[in-house]
């Protein structure tokens, strides 16, 4: 099987003419990093791996032995629709190893891997699709608000529907690349789009994730405009955020799903909510890394604040869809807190994990909360026992450090190195002195 | 008249008449006893051919068979020769033959056969082509093309749309795609296949996407069903 991949993509380099062959793999924050090969190197790279200097890359530095190795997954070589066909790219994913061939530990793909090998331990296969969200801007000048492309007349030259055509395009490079849309539409914000992915596992998916935000901004470059995935761009209107899709299949049996429940949710589905529930405060980090993302979960905004579940309440952090009867493979659960500036590969780990803790522990699911949280005050709330989310990077931070359940999905090397950097940016935030002070403070103090 | 050398002609001795159909025809032919035996007196360029005489020991003919179409290198042609009795056993053994003839046939139909099966499948310079409506995959380099556009495939995406492709009308399960496609030991269930076709069918294009049709409940078809006009 892997000598007919190895075979399938060097044969697949030559009839095609490929130039060149980027090596793609991603830093801990979430970076798409890529390191391009001609085709007369591939061979070896693809038997032996392509040695390079993990300290050039965020989180990847140790002081001794930087050196690392990139192996393609032959798996993902894929050639690039981009070319102009005088010079055809393709580019695989590649895992990242140590010189002693072991998977390297600050590689977020491989710390993937490890947790979805302890899923299928416990006989799962993990099953994702995300609701990606992001937004059409004028290219962004240093220090200026980001300007819409439907409102400020960036395109006021244009009669046609530019966001339009550009998510058209976007949904046409991104199916050429093996990612299937399930939907695609106009936010309720100015220029915010959103383009839902057909569900994969949750390898696949990561690596989707990673091209998709490439595409995205890819093809909207080429039209001139930014693409973003800032999780709150704008004040005052709703953020981005990356909704995600979960079930859990057992071989062909879709673990979430028990016909005489009257949510249709088996006791593992249940017993996962429950996990997620319970950690996650201890993940949010992972699924929120930015200074900004926390000023999109805040009230009013269609994000959750609140640990709860439900039905019909997209004010929970879990929601539970209603499927069309007798399709049982649908039945699933959809996290609501992940936005789409976070590491996709990190954050799949630490709610798998969470996840699993509740199946493997038999964690009971709370009640459904299916009223609107946000008109309870703080005592209703807690009569519940509904406790909010971490409300800034700082307090999501001193939930992630106290957890050992982050620690071991992550492993020793990421867990420290993501804390000590996320750490810093929250430093450099707090000197910060914002607009909002100015306008607040600066004449009536 | 062959080019391409001599035909592997079980058992060993072979019957008379069929000795007789190849003199005549012009054949340069070895009677083989035995799987082991054919490979052993097998040239460099292989067999040309093979001819199965199946009315005798059918067990051991069709492990003969199946023994062929096994070998890493380039399986021969194969035609069988069966008595009436056996037609009803063919279905089953579909794979091992590439034509068949009934023994008491006349010389003339049982030549016509063999020529042409022998023929078809002489080794020359021609890519292996499996071609649908626009949709061509040239098995030697591993390259789809649509209307002649390169389509552009993942490994899998290539190898499941060449076995849809090589079966075209027929109907399989999910199970038989996944044990087909990507081997027993995958571990990931039948919804893998799901995942690909939707793939596939993306990159086939809107034009095309219906190529690979979902029949309810069962699995998947490529193509036409054979049953419908």
């Amino acid at each position: 099987m892997l000598d007919q991949q190895r075979d399938y993509v060097l044969r697949t380099v030559e009839e095609r003419k490929v130039r060149l062959v980027r090596l793609w793999f991603t830093d801990v924050l979430g970076n798409l990093k890529s390191f391009a090969i001609s085709p007369a190197e591939l061979e070896n790279a693809l038997d032996d791996g392509m040695t390079f200097d993990g300290s050039s890359i965020d989180g990847f530095s140790r002081v001794q032995e930087s050196d690392v190795l990139a192996m393609p997954d032959p798996n993902t070589f894929e050639v690039l629709p981009w070319g102009d066909g005088s010079s055809v790219e393709a580019r695989v994913f590649c895992d990242i190893h140590n010189l002693d061939a072991t998977p390297f530990e600050g590689d977020p793909r491989q710390v993937l891997r490890r947790n979805l090998g302890l899923a299928r331990d416990m006989g799962f296969t993990f099953y994702v699709a995300p609701d990606i969200e992001f937004f059409y801007f004028a290219p962004p000048e240093r220090g200026q608000a980001p300007m819409p492309l439907d409102e400020g007349g960036f395109f006021d030259l244009t009669t046609t529907d530019v966001a339009g055509t550009l998510r058209k395009e976007t949904i046409r490079t991104l199916e050429t690349m093996s990612i299937p849309v399930e939907y695609s539409f106009h936010e309720d914000a100015p220029s915010q789009h959103e383009i839902d992915l057909r569900h994969t596992d949750a390898l696949t998916m990561a690596d989707s994730v990673m091209t998709f935000r490439l595409v995205v901004k890819e093809v909207a470059a080429k039209h001139g405009v930014h693409a973003t995935f800032m999780p709150k761009p704008l004040e005052g209107v709703q953020g981005s955020g990356m909704h995600m899709h979960f079930s859990l299949f057992r071989g062909d049996e879709n673990a979430f799903y028990d016909a005489d429940d009257d949510y249709n949710l088996s006791p593992v589905a249940k017993n996962f909510m429950a996990g997620l529930l319970r950690h996650a405060a201890e993940v949010t980090a992972i699924t929120n890394q930015t200074v900004n993302s926390y000023k999109r979960l805040v009230p009013g905004f269609e994000a959750p604040v609140h640990i709860s579940w439900a039905r019909n309440n997209r004010s929970g952090l879990i929601r539970v869809p209603i499927t069309k009867r007798g399709n049982p493979s649908a039945t699933r659960i959809e996290y609501r807190s992940p936005d789409p500036a976070c590491n996709p590969y990190l954050a799949l780990s630490v709610v798998l994990a969470a996840g699993l803790r509740g199946v493997a522990e038999g964690y009971e699911l709370p009640a459904e909360a299916d009223a609107n949280l946000f008109e309870m005050d703080d005592s209703a709330l807690a009569k519940l026992g509904i406790d909010t989310l971490p409300q800034s990077l700082s307090d999501s931070l001193k939930a992630m450090e106290r957890s050992t359940l982050v620690q071991d999905a992550l492993g020793e090397h990421i867990f420290e190195w993501f804390l000590r950097n996320k750490r810093n940016e929250w430093r450099a935030y707090k000197t910060h002195v914002s607009q909002f002070e100015f306008d607040r403070y600066l004449r009536t103090l | 008249m062959q080019s391409g050398g001599f035909v592997a002609v079980y058992p060993e001795p072979p019957p008379s008449d069929l000795v007789r159909i190849l003199d005549l025809a012009g054949y340069q032919w070895k009677a083989v006893s035995s799987a082991a035996d054919a490979a052993l007196h097998e040239s460099p360029d292989g067999w040309a051919g093979a001819v199965v005489a199946c009315d005798g020991d059918a067990e051991a003919a069709w492990s003969f068979c199946r023994a062929l179409r096994l070998r890493d290198n380039i399986v021969p042609p194969l035609l069988v020769l069966i008595s009436d009795q056996q037609l009803a056993d063919l279905p089953l053994r579909a794979d091992l033959f590439d034509d068949f003839c009934i023994t008491t046939a006349l010389p003339l139909e049982m030549e016509t056969r063999l020529r042409h099966v022998l023929h078809r499948e002489t080794r020359d310079d021609r890519p292996e082509l499996v071609q649908y409506h626009g949709l061509v995959l040239n098995l030697e380099t591993y390259q789809a093309a649509i209307g002649g556009t390169p389509l552009d495939l993942t490994y899998m995406e290539y190898e499941l749309l060449k076995f849809l492709a090589q079966n075209p009308g027929k109907v399989f399960t999910r199970e038989v795609l996944l044990s087909r496609v990507w081997g027993y030991e995958y571990y990931g269930g039948a919804r893998t296949v799901d995942v690909h076709v939707r793939r596939l069918r993306a990159k086939l294009g809107e034009e095309h996407a219906n190529f690979i049709e979902t029949v309810r409940s069962v699995g998947y078809r490529f193509g036409q069903s054979r049953w419908s006009s």
